[in-house]
C-alpha cells in the first residue's frame, strides 16, 4: 500500500551557513566536527521513512536526537535543508504557503509537549482553535468542539479555563483541540511526556481507544520505550539526527541494531512485548478430535518432544488438554477424552507478563487460541521459563550501559 | 574662538527645526487641528455630563473593578476635588491625558508589533525610545511651543512624545515573549501572518499591553502639568499659579488634585487587564 507520509534523503541544518554544512555531511564529517568548523549544527540527517495510513508510528531518541525537528519538517514549522516529505504524494517541501495553509488546517493536527493552550480561552474555544483559524461559523465550530471534547471525556468541563483544569485534562484539550479538524494525520511531539506515569499511561489508553473508534495515522515522539511499546505500531529511534533502526517493537527489542539501541531497554518492562503467540509452541502437539482413542493419543503423543496433546471440536475450536501419563490409566480403546483436563484457553495477543500467574493455577500447559477460539498452540512450563529468562537478561544486559 | 572645540549641535537643531516650520507648515496645521479636535471634543463631552453622574460612574466603576474599599476612597477623594472647587481643571487635564494617550497608543502599539517582527527594527528603534525617555521633559515644551504656539495643542504633543514609549516597548516584549510552542501552535493550525498576531500573539501579549497602556497612562498625567507651562491648562495651571504666587494651599491643592487623579486612572486601567478570575 502507498505510504501516507514519505520522506526521502530529509536534511535540516541550523546554523549561519546550512549549504554548507550539507557540503560537509555528503564529506562524511560527523555532527561535532561540523559544528566545531562551521557552527551548523546538523538536526536531521538523510532521513527516509515510509509511515503507512492508520499506524501509530512512534520517533524515539534522546533529546537532543533530532525527533522533535523531524516531526516539524513534517508540516513544515521548519523548513527543511534539503530532501522531500510527500503527504499523499504531494510534495509538502515544495508547496505554495496558500496550499501548505490548508494542508495543515485540514489534514494535518498538532498536539504538543507543553499542550500550548490559549489562557485567555475557555476550553471549548481552546477546543475550536483550528476551525476558528479555518473561518468555520460560532455554531457550527462550538458544535465540533464538543463532540471532540466528548471523545476525550471532558464534556462537562466546555466553559472552564485551562487553569482551571489538572495537567492531564489540560492535555486532553489538546488533544481535543486536534481532533476538532478531523484530521487524517496527528503529529504528537512528546505528548504525554509532561504528565506524570498514572496519567501518562491513561492517556496513552485513550489515544488507543480513539484509534479503535476511528484510526488515524499518528506520528508520535517519545523518549520513553515503554510509551513506545505500548502504542506503536512500529517504532524508528533516532540518534544525533539520524534515523538507525525501524520496525515492530518485537523486532527492536529481539534485535537491537546497536548499543544506543539497546540502551533504551533499561529498566523497561520487556514482558509486556511479547505475547503468548510468540513463545507458545505450536509444531509439535498433536491435535485429537473428541473421539480419538487412547491408544491413538498415545502413539501420536510418543512420536513428539513433549508429553501433551489437545482436543478440539469440528471447527477446530480448544476443548481440554490430555496428558500422556493420564492415558495410561486407561485401555487403549476407550475415547481420550476421558482423561482430558479441561482448561480455559487464553487469547494469543495475552501478554508474557501475565502469563506466570496462569501457569501456577494451572495443572497442564497453557493452550493459546485465537479471536475465533481455534487452537493456535501450548505454553509449556519450559517455554515461559525460557522467555522469562530471556526478557530478564535483555533488560540486565544494558544496566551497565 | 580659538583652542576649543565646539561642535554646534544646538545650531543644527535650530536650522532642522526652522526648515520644518518653512517647509511642514500645512502638515503642522494638520496635526494641530486633529489633536485640537480631539482634545476638546474629550473636554466638551465630559464638561457636558453633570458632574454628579460623572462621579456616580467613576466611583461605580472604582467599586465594581477594584474593591469596595476602592470606591469609598472614590467617593471620598471625588468630593474632595469638587469640595476645592477643582472640578473643571481636574476635567481638562482628564481630557487631555485621555487625547494624548488614544494617540500615543494609535502610533505606540503598530511600532510595538512592528517591532516585535523585526529585530532590525527593534534595534533601531530602542535607542529612539530611549531618548523619549530620558530626555528631560521639559525639553519638550520649546519646539511644541515653537511649532504649535501656546496652548492646548502643543502640550498636547509633548504629552504624546513624553508617554509613548512605555507601550510600544510592552507591546514588543509582550509579543515577543509569547511561548515558542502557542506559536507553533497556531501555525500548526493553520494560521497566516495576520490570524497568528491577532488570534495568538496579540491575545497573549495582552498582560503586557496593558501594563504598557497604564504605564503610559501615567507618564501622561505627569506630563500634562509639566505641560502647563506652555499655557495647557487644567490642573497644572492650578499647581503653577500656586508657584507663582508663592501660594503653598493653592499649590497643594492642585497637587492633591493630580494625585487622587493618578490614583484613580492607574487602579482602574490596572483592573482592566486583570483576568476576569479575581471575580469568580
Amino acid at each position: 500500500m502507498e505510504p501516507i507520509i514519505r520522506v526521502r534523503e530529509l536534511y535540516k541544518v541550523f546554523g549561519p551557513n546550512p549549504q554548507e554544512g550539507l557540503r560537509l555531511i555528503e564529506d562524511g564529517l560527523d555532527k561535532d566536527t561540523i559544528f566545531e568548523r562551521t557552527g551548523n549544527t546538523v538536526g536531521v540527517k538523510d532521513c527516509n521513512l515510509d509511515i503507512a495510513e492508520g499506524e501509530i508510528f512512534v520517533v524515539m531518541g534522546l533529546s537532543g536526537s533530532g525527533k522533535s525537528t523531524l516531526v516539524r519538517l513534517l508540516n513544515r514549522l521548519i523548513e527543511p535543508t534539503a530532501g522531500t516529505v510527500e503527504v499523499r504524494g504531494r510534495d509538502v517541501t515544495r508547496m505554495s504557503q496558500r496550499d501548505l495553509i490548508r494542508l495543515r488546517s485540514e489534514d494535518l493536527a498538532m498536539v504538543f509537549q507543553s499542550f500550548a493552550l490559549m489562557p485567555h480561552k475557555t476550553v471549548i474555544d481552546n477546543a475550536a482553535l483550528g476551525l476558528e483559524i479555518a473561518g468555520v461559523g460560532r455554531t457550527r465550530r462550538r458544535e465540533r468542539a464538543q463532540e471532540a471534547l466528548d471523545q476525550v471525556g471532558l464534556k462537562a468541563h466546555a466553559r472552564s479555563y485551562p487553569d482551571e483544569l489538572s495537567g492531564g485534562m489540560q492535555q486532553r484539550v489538546g488533544l481535543a483541540r486536534a481532533l476538532a479538524t478531523d484530521p487524517s494525520i496527528m503529529l504528537m511531539d512528546e505528548a504525554f511526556s509532561a504528565l506524570d506515569p498514572l496519567i501518562r499511561t491513561e492517556m496513552q489508553d485513550r489515544l488507543l481507544d480513539l484509534q479503535r473508534e476511528h484510526r488515524r495515522t499518528v506520528v508520535f515522539i517519545s523518549h520513553d520505550l515503554d510509551e513506545a511499546i505500548r502504542i506503536g505500531d512500529r517504532i524508528a529511534i533516532m540518534q544525533g539526527g539520524e534515523v538507525v533502526q525501524v520496525g515492530t517493537p518485537k523486532e527492536i527489542i529481539t534485535h537491537p541494531a546497536n548499543e544506543y539501541v539497546r540502551s533504551f531497554f533499561h529498566g523497561v518492562d520487556i514482558t509486556q512485548v511479547f505475547q503468548a503467540c510468540d513463545i507458545m509452541d505450536s509444531e509439535n502437539i498433536p491435535v485429537l478430535d473428541a473421539d480419538t482413542t487412547a491408544g491413538e493419543a498415545r502413539n501420536r503423543i510418543a512420536h513428539v518432544p513433549g508429553n501433551e496433546a489437545v482436543i478440539v471440536d469440528a471447527g477446530g475450536r480448544f476443548q481440554s488438554v490430555v496428558q500422556a501419563k493420564r492415558l495410561g490409566e486407561l485401555t487403549l480403546d476407550r475415547a481420550a477424552s476421558e482423561v482430558a483436563v479441561e482448561v480455559e484457553p487464553v487469547p494469543e495477543d495475552t501478554a508474557l507478563a501475565d502469563l506466570p500467574r496462569r501457569a501456577a493455577q494451572s495443572p497442564v500447559s497453557i493452550p493459546v487460541v485465537d479471536g475465533e477460539g481455534r487452537f493456535r498452540g501450548l505454553v509449556t512450563l519450559q517455554r515461559l521459563v525460557e522467555a522469562l529468562d530471556r526478557s530478564r537478561n535483555a533488560a540486565a544486559a544494558n544496566g551497565d550501559y | 574662538m580659538e583652542g576649543r572645540i565646539n561642535i554646534p549641535v544646538g545650531d543644527w537643531i535650530e536650522s532642522g527645526v526652522d526648515w520644518i516650520l518653512d517647509n511642514l507648515e500645512p502638515a503642522l496645521d494638520g496635526i494641530a487641528w486633529f489633536l485640537g479636535l480631539l482634545t476638546n471634543s474629550f473636554e466638551g463631552a465630559l464638561l457636558a455630563i453633570p458632574a454628579w453622574l460623572l462621579v456616580l460612574v467613576l466611583v461605580g466603576l472604582s467599586w465594581w473593578r477594584v474593591s469596595w474599599r476602592f470606591g469609598i476612597f472614590a467617593i471620598v477623594a471625588l468630593g474632595l476635588i469638587l469640595g476645592m472647587d477643582l472640578w473643571e481643571p481636574t476635567i481638562k487635564t482628564l481630557s487631555l491625558v485621555l487625547a494624548a494617550t488614544a494617540v500615543a497608543l494609535a502610533i505606540g502599539m503598530p511600532v510595538g508589533v512592528a517591532m516585535a517582527r523585526s529585530d532590525w527594527l527593534e534595534a533601531s528603534i530602542r535607542p529612539v525610545l530611549d531618548l523619549m525617555q530620558t530626555m528631560p521633559p521639559f525639553v519638550y515644551l520649546i519646539p511644541a511651543a515653537i511649532f504649535f504656539g501656546l496652548g492646548t495643542v502643543p502640550g498636547a504633543i509633548a504629552t504624546v512624545v513624553f508617554c509613548m514609549p512605555p507601550v510600544v516597548r510592552l507591546t514588543n516584549l509582550g509579543i515577543r515573549q509569547v511561548n515558542r510552542e502557542q506559536i507553533e501552535a497556531g501555525l500548526a493550525f493553520g494560521c497566516n501572518r495576520r490570524q497568528l498576531l491577532t488570534k495568538i500573539q496579540l491575545p497573549l501579549a495582552m498582560p503586557s499591553i496593558m501594563a504598557g497602556i497604564n504605564q503610559t497612562i501615567m507618564l501622561a498625567l505627569s506630563m500634562v502639568v509639566i505641560a502647563s507651562m506652555i499655557g495647557a491648562g487644567g490642573l497644572g495651571n492650578t499647581v503653577l499659579t500656586g508657584i507663582q504666587r508663592l501660594d503653598v494651599g493653592l499649590g497643594f491643592e492642585g497637587g492633591l488634585g493630580v494625585v487622587i487623579l493618578a490614583i484613580l486612572l492607574d487602579r482602574i486601567t490596572q483592573s482592566v487587564g486583570l483576568r476576569r478570575k479575581a471575580s469568580s
